[in-house]
């Protein structure tokens, strides 16, 4: 049989976005926890209207920290997009620099997130309104810690490891697209926790 | 999927850490599991059934000699199904007590599963009807489909209806009906699946006369065993309870039922006696035996390792019956790729036009004990919910491992790569 040849081999070796394998990944791990998250917030619901009063027997969690960690929260997108744009760009240092800002974020959140659990005025053994809270906040922790870990883990790559292939920025940028995940879920977490009960 | 992840959590949670999800002394609610549960397990049930589809969208273009008719009606009531399929979790649990409405509101979306059902079912008799039937042992299989799934969907539909749901509810009509969609939608595609890939599996094709002995057994022995139980369940005949008093009358359709399931067992037996015969003494099947359109026909069978030696540039639906002119006027391979890497071209979503080339990494044993690590965890959460705490550090440490990339890998893939 006679052939004519597709020569592939100008092609580059990695491209970022929706090109990447990774953002695939990273999607459809995005579709499964953010399912969770809303289904989590449909049990918060369904419990509530089960119950005569919600809180059951509580004060709604108090604003302080919960507040402070939302704005953290809002002000590490900043950081958080300046990396993934260095990332984009391929500039090495400046992907060092916002990978130790990012963690620094990530650490101080934490940080805030332990404060948040002790003025949840409600334990998760007290009742079905206590248990719920803490299942949705575990849940984000969960997030929060896992997308720091792995911000963690490419600040060491990045400063003890070379030479790195291109497609390692390709990692910096979906790191950075995961902790939008985290960013965007915790608002409409913080609205349904913080905010519903004092609304109603 | 995050739907039963999230009710076992809350469930092992209420067990071990005294959380109150599923305990209505302290503001739970044990309906809730029943929700959370079923909306898992209704787009399961499609899951289940969406391999089976592509199995009979495979092998009814080959045997009928013609491309598929309506192939973007299909495409289009798959993901139909699938988007519908998170709408009707409640048609199970119409024996609970929830408002008339939304019972009402969960007996549509349930009928409406019929509309994309139905138009698939067309298309695929649409392209049998106006192609060249061949009737080996996979069309077979395929033609059983038909009779039993229809029939599955058809008690799909009478049970889908409230009141008559609250008759039949916990009955052996319920029985009888899951395993025609069951069987039907899932296991006889399977069948014919098998019979269809396993020559480019093992390069030997299975015994024709076996296996149409091993069809009608199972056929006959599918309706033998399950027909029945509709008239059982009609005569309220409980399921999920192993006896039943004889006065009840049961018993002869019950024998039938028995003499059924033999039947099926025998087929069984002659399948798997007929596979291992033909992986020795089969015909020798080569690259295409059926004369099909799809691109796993294109190479040896069985395949090598590596698939193509060089991947072949794909230009249509069925590449495979697409005419070639001699000399070809358009590429046919694909050429540049590494020789001494495994590097994999990367193809656009939608056009499938090439992107990138992506270096996979060596065999490694760190994804394998990853997954060994997960396991210990979460067996162990069974018990503890401090395995949890404890297990999290060897899954972090596998994975972690997993990824890091291998200094030796780093400079081979270096030597390859083209920044974008």
């Amino acid at each position: 049989v006679n052939h004519r040849s597709l020569d592939v081999s100008g092609l580059p070796s990695y491209k970022f976005s929706h090109h990447s394998l990774m953002w695939w990944g990273l999607m459809g791990l995005i579709a499964i926890e953010g399912t969770a998250f809303a289904l989590s917030v449909g049990m918060y619901f369904y419990l509530w209207s089960q119950a005569q009063q919600w809180p059951l027997a509580a004060l709604p969690p108090d604003l302080r920290w919960g507040t402070l960690n939302l704005a953290l929260v809002l002000a590490s997108l900043y950081p958080n997009h300046w990396t993934k744009r260095v990332a984009e760009d391929g500039n090495e240092p400046a992907m060092r620099l916002g990978l130790v800002v990012c963690t620094l974020f990530g650490l101080a959140i934490i940080a805030v997130r332990a404060l948040e659990f002790t003025t949840l005025n409600v334990r998760w053994d007290t009742d079905a309104y206590g248990s719920i809270v803490w299942l949705i906040i575990g849940l984000h922790t969960t997030h929060v810690v896992t997308d720091v870990y792995d911000t963690v883990v490419l600040a060491l790559l990045f400063f003890f490891s070379g030479p790195l292939e291109g497609r390692r920025h390709v990692d910096v940028s979906e790191n950075a697209m995961y902790w939008y995940f985290v960013v965007w879920s915790w608002l409409a977490i913080y609205a349904v926790i913080y905010l519903m009960p004092r609304l109603t | 999927m995050p739907s039963v992840m999230l009710a076992s959590t809350a469930l092992i949670l209420d067990r071990l850490v005294s959380t109150h999800f599923f305990n209505p002394a302290e503001g739970g609610d044990a309906l809730l599991w029943q929700h959370l549960f079923w909306f898992f397990g209704h787009p399961e049930v499609y899951f289940i059934f969406i391999p089976g589809l592509a199995f009979m969208s495979s092998i009814i273009p080959t045997f009928s000699r013609r491309p598929m008719y309506g192939y973007p009606a299909i495409v289009l009531s798959l993901t139909t199904t699938a988007f519908l399929s998170f709408g009707l979790w409640v048609h199970h649990m119409f024996a609970t007590h929830i408002p008339d409405l939304g019972k009402s509101f969960f007996t549509a979306a349930s009928m409406m599963i019929a509309i994309p059902t139905a138009l698939q079912i067309f298309c695929w008799m649409t392209t049998m009807w106006k192609g060249r039937l061949d009737l080996r042992t996979p069309m077979l299989f395929v033609l059983a489909f038909f009779f039993i799934l229809v029939l599955g969907g058809l008690t799909g539909i009478m049970v889908a209806s409230v009141p008559l749901d609250l008759q039949l509810h916990d009955t052996y009509f319920v029985v009888a009906h899951l395993h025609y969609v069951l069987l039907g939608g899932a296991v006889f595609p399977l069948f014919g699946a098998w019979y269809y890939w396993f020559p480019k599996i093992t390069g030997r094709l299975m015994g024709e006369r076996l296996g149409r002995w091993q069809f009608w057994l199972f056929f006959i022995g599918f309706n033998v065993a399950f027909y029945p139980m509709h008239h059982l369940g009609l005569q309220g005949m409980p399921r999920r309870v192993y006896t039943y008093p004889q006065e009840m009358g049961w018993g002869s359709l019950n024998l039938v039922s028995t003499v059924g399931a033999v039947m099926i067992a025998a087929s069984v037996l002659l399948f798997i006696a007929n596979a291992l015969r033909s992986l020795r003494t089969g015909m020798l099947a080569g690259e295409n035996p059926w004369g099909a359109a799809t691109l796993e026909w294109a190479t040896a069978s069985p395949p090598p390792a590596y698939n193509f030696e060089r991947p072949p540039v794909v230009r249509a639906r069925d590449p495979l019956w697409e005419p070639v002119s001699e000399p070809p006027s358009e590429p046919t391979q694909v050429t540049g790729l590494a020789e001494r890497a495994r590097e994999a071209l990367v193809s656009t979503v939608l056009d499938a036009m090439p992107s990138h080339r992506l270096v996979f990494p060596h065999p490694s044993p760190w994804p394998f004990l990853s997954a060994v690590t997960v396991t210990l965890m979460f067996i162990g959460s069974i018990f503890t919910p401090w395995a949890i705490v404890w297990g999290g550090i060897p899954v972090t440490l596998a994975v972690t491992i997993w990824f890091w990339p291998k200094r030796r890998e780093t400079l081979e893939n270096l030597a390859v790569e083209k920044r974008p």
